[in-house]
């Protein structure tokens, strides 16, 4: 076997976690190799051309304040940018970007070429070798052995993928490229559980063919915002998308053709997601909905082609093409790319512990699709906790664990390993017990010090958002020092805002917690000395108009922290503990949680059970500890 | 989730025997809370009292001003107690009632009810009990928490049981509607309209304040019925309590007159305590302890919610006989056919018009027909009575019974309150859902978990999500 080269970390597969998780090892300081099968398609977004929306643009602004690239990259290739949710309250807004496709993919490839320490190889590694519970190294096409100390592998819907069109399967990756088959019968050898899921894309279409004037434009934000804290302006030209819907005809051509449907006739076993159901889907289990939307989604700038959201199904071709005609505005569409629907291998997680490194394999870290998530920024989040963990574990370390209070890339990490997944994992709002805390608006409060302390995030921007914070402290004291007068000029303005008057001094900040103030009328009766960009009047309004619901949130989440620092060893034996029933001993031990707290996040888990585990857990530290001649006090 | 920086309060002597029962409160404000509702004669405050000390008082409900009982309490702060925890033990009279309702004000004052075992936990994980022990923390906690559940899955019964499945369904379709708004705003769903909301929110808030008082309503469940055993001397009144309660509470002889006072135990009914007493049996008489037991016995028929009238089926049906069913004719009685098994055939008892009394064949020394008279007690105790006062039962006849189970659902009808005042404040539906994820885990807490992967597949049951 030729050896060719060592590394610190080897990155297995270019896609939005291998990108992240690559630049991270990396930017920290390690040599690091990021393998793919084809360089042409790093950073592929494979699915639709949007980066965010609800939940995930969050998760976009958490990447960035931990200094991932995800967002800037964006911000770069975006060619819509929407606020979602603006008619809810603030922690429910959310950023969406339409992105041009092949822009995004040069961007994050220039960002990878660009990067110190990272080699790229294009070339499929087939076999991951572990020696005495560790990994040493991968084997790559024709036989090449690379050494390494952590692997990273990110490898999305590429292992055994099967593609389905109609009744027609073939192997492949993603349209038009190779799957990876050794590599999932390597991990199944060392040990890890694996199941399989199912996930679709929709049909492209040529804009030369779609009569756009049979339906409704919808622009984004003018001014677009940036999902990047260290964007200052969005600078590509911005483009529609646009609206229409199916109709009778479009659901009698699909349900006359369900028999061809490899999801109907049985063809297909993987588990497909519920939020994103394919098209044949919609129409047989809402048979009294006359409509559904379809979106169509600019593929670029430099493109004709253009992306039929809400349409993903796994008909044949021919029933794809008159069900595409029979849709408004779409008569004489013709296809550029068929639908298709892909079935792939992934690793049960609960097998990986928080740092995304699996349980009993030194040294190996999982991250993306391959842990049954779904989506480009749920896979981005996990490859760069994956790349920051490797690299902290190189350097003697602890793990980046990131609380449900902290961030929704805590949420779903501690989703994935603590409840697992049965089908495709994507990030709702609902999923997040703190919602108000975890809001789109904080994520530099919430993360950047983080962030900085691991490495990743950079002195200047770092430095700016020190300035910000301490602005936003200052004013929200401000607001809280300063009183108004019942003068007739406030009480004229109070008015006409719709509110009652005051009769006596008032604090700013009461004033501000009105349903009916804005933070403009802070502006226009008192302002800040200071010169507050809109973004921070924006925090600040919300800082004061939440403060209650924040506040309870926060002892909320502190008391549920107290559980989570009290750890359960490694070696711990859960089949010890006296009193535990036997599916309960049954799930700690394919869990193996690390904390108390986690324990009880399991379903099936009882509180009973979480108070003899704790007593039982108490026991053996104190024991460990007693050893060693101190005295044990875990409060 | 139970954490240990929280005050926790639980009644520390079992129910129905001893003539005290202690309440105790451990935790951080156990002394502020008790000092709540505690009111010493020389107006001593229980926060300026030495540790380990015995302060005299009285319990009196802050809010009506109505005196519960009369108690010793015992301050013990922290580090020297039991939970090395400030510790807090109320010492009231025994009988059910009074324990209760001071339990109930510590829970007001802001204690929660501790879990099965839990002080005992405490103790161990604050560092008071040896290691050596945590096993047998381990079986304290499993026995109690196995003893608890039994007990409250007795007492859920079906109709209840499929009373809070319904609300939380309801409550979980709410929450759907709402988080569909949030989550899926891009999607075209018919979600509830903000009225709609509004309303399930209401009426579902309504029912669950009309069930949790069920348990005010359910007093006989809850403060148990009392029976009294009535009969002529040696009809087996005391072995009847004996078989009844399969353990040797009464001493039984041959001899008439035996028992002169009134004994009194606790048996448990299907969930309904029934506070036994037995009595001396009713005769002319010239022994002085046996008259005044005698009288005692007559007091008791008044003051008892029922009456369990003994017969003697092996001798002949007499004049006592007849003055026992004479005296018992206004009550709620079962008249219970003793010594069955050897019938005379000079036992001409036929059941009397005047009253329809269940009549019950059994043979205490045997055991036989005891499960026929406990049945025959039950119905006659939940059968619904004129002068009952005010009605024992919710409208559509569930009864709350288990304190934890009231407990639960006011917690939620609470968050619901909270939910729609946010709602009329035009709150922001992630502000209203909060509350409403609260009462989600407030009725989770009667019949387990509700977590977010329900409220999940709801809308995807629901709602046709997905572009």
């Amino acid at each position: 076997m030729h050896k060719e080269q060592d590394y610190d970390v080897i990155v297995i597969g270019a896609g939005h976690a291998g990108c992240e998780a690559s630049l991270a090892a990396a930017r920290l300081g390690l040599d690091t190799c990021i393998f793919t099968i084809n360089i042409d398609t790093i950073a592929q977004l494979s699915c639709n051309p949007a980066i965010g929306g609800l939940a995930k643009g969050h998760l976009v602004r958490e990447i960035d304040a931990l200094g991932g690239e995800m967002a800037k990259v964006t911000d770069k290739s975006g060619i819509q940018f929407r606020m979602l949710n603006l008619s809810k309250g603030p922690a429910v807004w959310s950023l969406r970007a339409q992105a041009d496709r092949v822009l995004y993919r040069l961007l994050m490839r220039q960002s990878l070429e660009g990067q110190k320490n990272l080699d790229i190889k294009q070339g499929m590694v087939e076999r991951v070798i572990v020696e005495g519970g560790r990994v040493r190294g991968v084997i790559a096409s024709h036989g090449v052995f690379y050494g390494a100390k952590v692997i990273i592998i990110t490898t999305g819907t590429f292992l055994k993928g099967l593609m389905h069109i109609g009744l027609e399967s073939f192997q492949a990756g993603r349209a038009g490229e190779f799957p990876s088959i050794g590599l999932s019968d390597c991990l199944k050898e060392l040990g890890l559980k694996m199941g399989r899921l199912k996930t679709g894309t929709p049909p492209r279409i040529d804009s030369r063919t779609i009569d756009f004037s049979k339906t409704t434009p919808q622009w984004g934000d003018d001014p677009p915002q940036p999902f990047s804290y260290s964007t200052e302006k969005i600078t590509n030209p911005q483009l529609p998308c646009y609206i229409t819907y199916t109709n009778k005809k479009t659901h009698e051509i699909i349900l006359k053709n369900l028999d061809r449907s490899p999801l109907y006739s049985g063809k297909i076993k993987g588990i497909g997601p519920r939020y994103c159901p394919s098209i044949e889907d919609k129409v047989v289990r809402f048979a009294d909905k006359e409509r559904h939307q379809v979106f169509l989604e600019p593929e670029g700038l430099e493109t004709v082609e253009y992306y039929a959201n809400g349409i993903s199904t796994s008909l044949p071709y021919d029933v794809q093409v008159s069900m595409v005609r029979s849709i408004e505005g779409l008569e004489e569409a013709e296809i550029m790319r068929p639908a298709y629907a892909i079935e792939y291998d992934f690793v049960y997680p609960t097998q990986l512990r928080h740092s995304l490194e699996v349980k009993g394999i030194d040294g190996l870290f999982l991250a993306g699709q391959i842990n049954g998530t779904s989506g480009y920024e749920e896979a981005s989040a996990q490859g760069l906790l994956a790349g920051i963990n490797a690299a902290l574990k190189l350097k003697g370390r602890e793990p980046l664990f990131l609380g449900r209070e902290e961030a929704y890339i805590g949420v779903l990490i501690d989703d994935l390993v603590t409840k697992g997944t049965s089908e495709p994992y994507r990030m709702f709002t609902s999923r997040a017990e703190y919602r108000l805390l975890l809001r789109h608006d904080n994520a530099d409060l919430r993360l950047m010090p983080k962030g900085y302390e691991t490495g990743l995030v950079p002195e200047d921007a770092y430095e700016r958002f020190i300035r910000k914070k301490s602005l936003l402290t200052n004013e929200i004291g401000r607001l809280k020092k300063i009183r108004v007068k019942p003068v007739p000029v406030v009480n004229e303005a109070l008015i006409s805002a719709g509110t009652s008057a005051i009769t006596e001094d008032v604090a700013l900040e009461k004033i501000l917690k009105r349903p009916q103030i804005g933070y403009s009328f802070i502006k226009q009766v008192s302002p800040s000395p200071e010169c507050l960009t809109p973004e921070i009047e924006a925090l600040v309004e919300i800082n004061v108009k939440y403060e209650g619901y924040i506040q309870k949130q926060m002892e909320m989440a502190e008391k549920l922290k107290k559980l989570e620092i009290r750890k359960i060893p490694h070696d711990f034996d859960f089949k010890s503990v006296p009193g535990l029933s036997r599916e309960i001993i049954e799930k700690l031990c394919e869990v193996r949680p690390e904390t108390i707290g986690q324990a009880g996040r399991i379903p099936g888990v009882t509180p009973a059970a979480v108070a003899i585990l704790m007593v039982a857990v108490n026991k053996k530290v104190s024991k460990g500890q007693s050893v060693k001649g101190s005295k044990s006090m875990i409060l | 989730m139970n954490f240990l920086d929280d005050t926790i309060a639980a009644i520390s002597t079992p129910p129905g025997e001893g003539g005290i029962g202690i309440v105790r409160c451990s935790g951080k404000d156990a002394i502020t809370i008790t000092d709540q509702f505690f009111f010493s004669p020389k107006g001593k405050k229980l926060g300026d009292a030495k540790s380990h000390t015995i302060i005299y008082g009285f319990i009196v409900d802050p809010k009506t001003g109505e005196k519960i009982d009369e108690v010793l309490v015992s301050i013990m702060r922290a580090p020297m107690t039991y939970t090395k925890e400030d510790v807090v033990e109320i010492n009231c009279h025994g009988g059910m009632l009074p324990v209760r309702k001071t339990l109930q004000l510590c829970l007001k004052g802001g204690a929660r009810l501790a879990e099965p075992g839990e002080f005992t936990k405490r103790a161990f994980l604050n560092g008071r009990i040896d290691l050596s022990q945590a096993e047998a923390v381990i079986d304290i906690i499993r026995a109690k928490t196995e003893q608890a559940e039994k007990l409250a899955l007795q007492q859920l019964d079906g109709s209840l049981s499929a009373k809070i499945t319904e609300f939380i369904d309801r409550a979980i379709n709410i929450c759907a509607h709402i988080e569909a708004c949030i989550d899926f705003s891009e999607d075209e769903i018919d979600t509830m309209t903000k009225d709609e909301m509004a309303m399930s929110m209401q009426t579902l808030k309504d029912e669950l304040m009309m069930l949790a008082q069920s348990y005010d309503h359910g007093r006989l469940f809850r403060e148990g019925v009392s029976a009294a055993i009535v009969g002529k001397p040696n009809v087996g009144k005391s072995s009847l309590l004996n078989a009844l309660l399969q353990k040797d509470r009464a001493i039984v002889t041959e001899m008439p007159g035996t028992t002169r006072d009134v004994i009194e135990d606790c048996l448990n009914i299907n969930g309904l305590p029934l506070i036994i007493m037995d009595t001396a049996g009713i005769r002319e008489t010239h022994d002085l302890a046996e008259m005044e037991g005698v009288k005692r016995s007559l007091k008791a028929i008044d003051s008892a919610d029922i009456v369990l009238a003994v017969m003697d089926a092996s001798r002949p049906f007499d004049e006592a006989d007849k003055e026992v069913i004479e005296r018992v004719k206004d009550k709620r009685a079962v008249i219970i056919i003793n010594k069955s098994d050897i019938k005379s055939p000079d036992f001409t008892f036929s059941s009397p018009d005047f009253s329809p009394c269940p009549v019950v064949n059994v043979s205490a020394l045997k055991g036989d027909g005891l499960d026929e008279l406990k049945n025959a007690v039950y119905s006659l105790c939940i059968s619904p009575c004129a002068r009952c006062s005010p009605p024992r039962c919710s409208p559509e006849g569930v009864l709350i019974t288990n304190i934890r189970h009231r407990l639960s659902i006011e917690k939620a009808a609470i968050s619901l309150g909270i939910a729609i005042e946010d709602f009329e404040h035009d709150k922001p539906l992630e502000v209203i859902a909060i509350s409403l994820m609260e009462s989600l885990d407030s009725l989770g807490e009667i019949k387990g978990t509700v977590s977010t992967e329900d409220i999940l597949n709801k809308i995807f049951s629901e709602f046709c999500i997905g572009k």
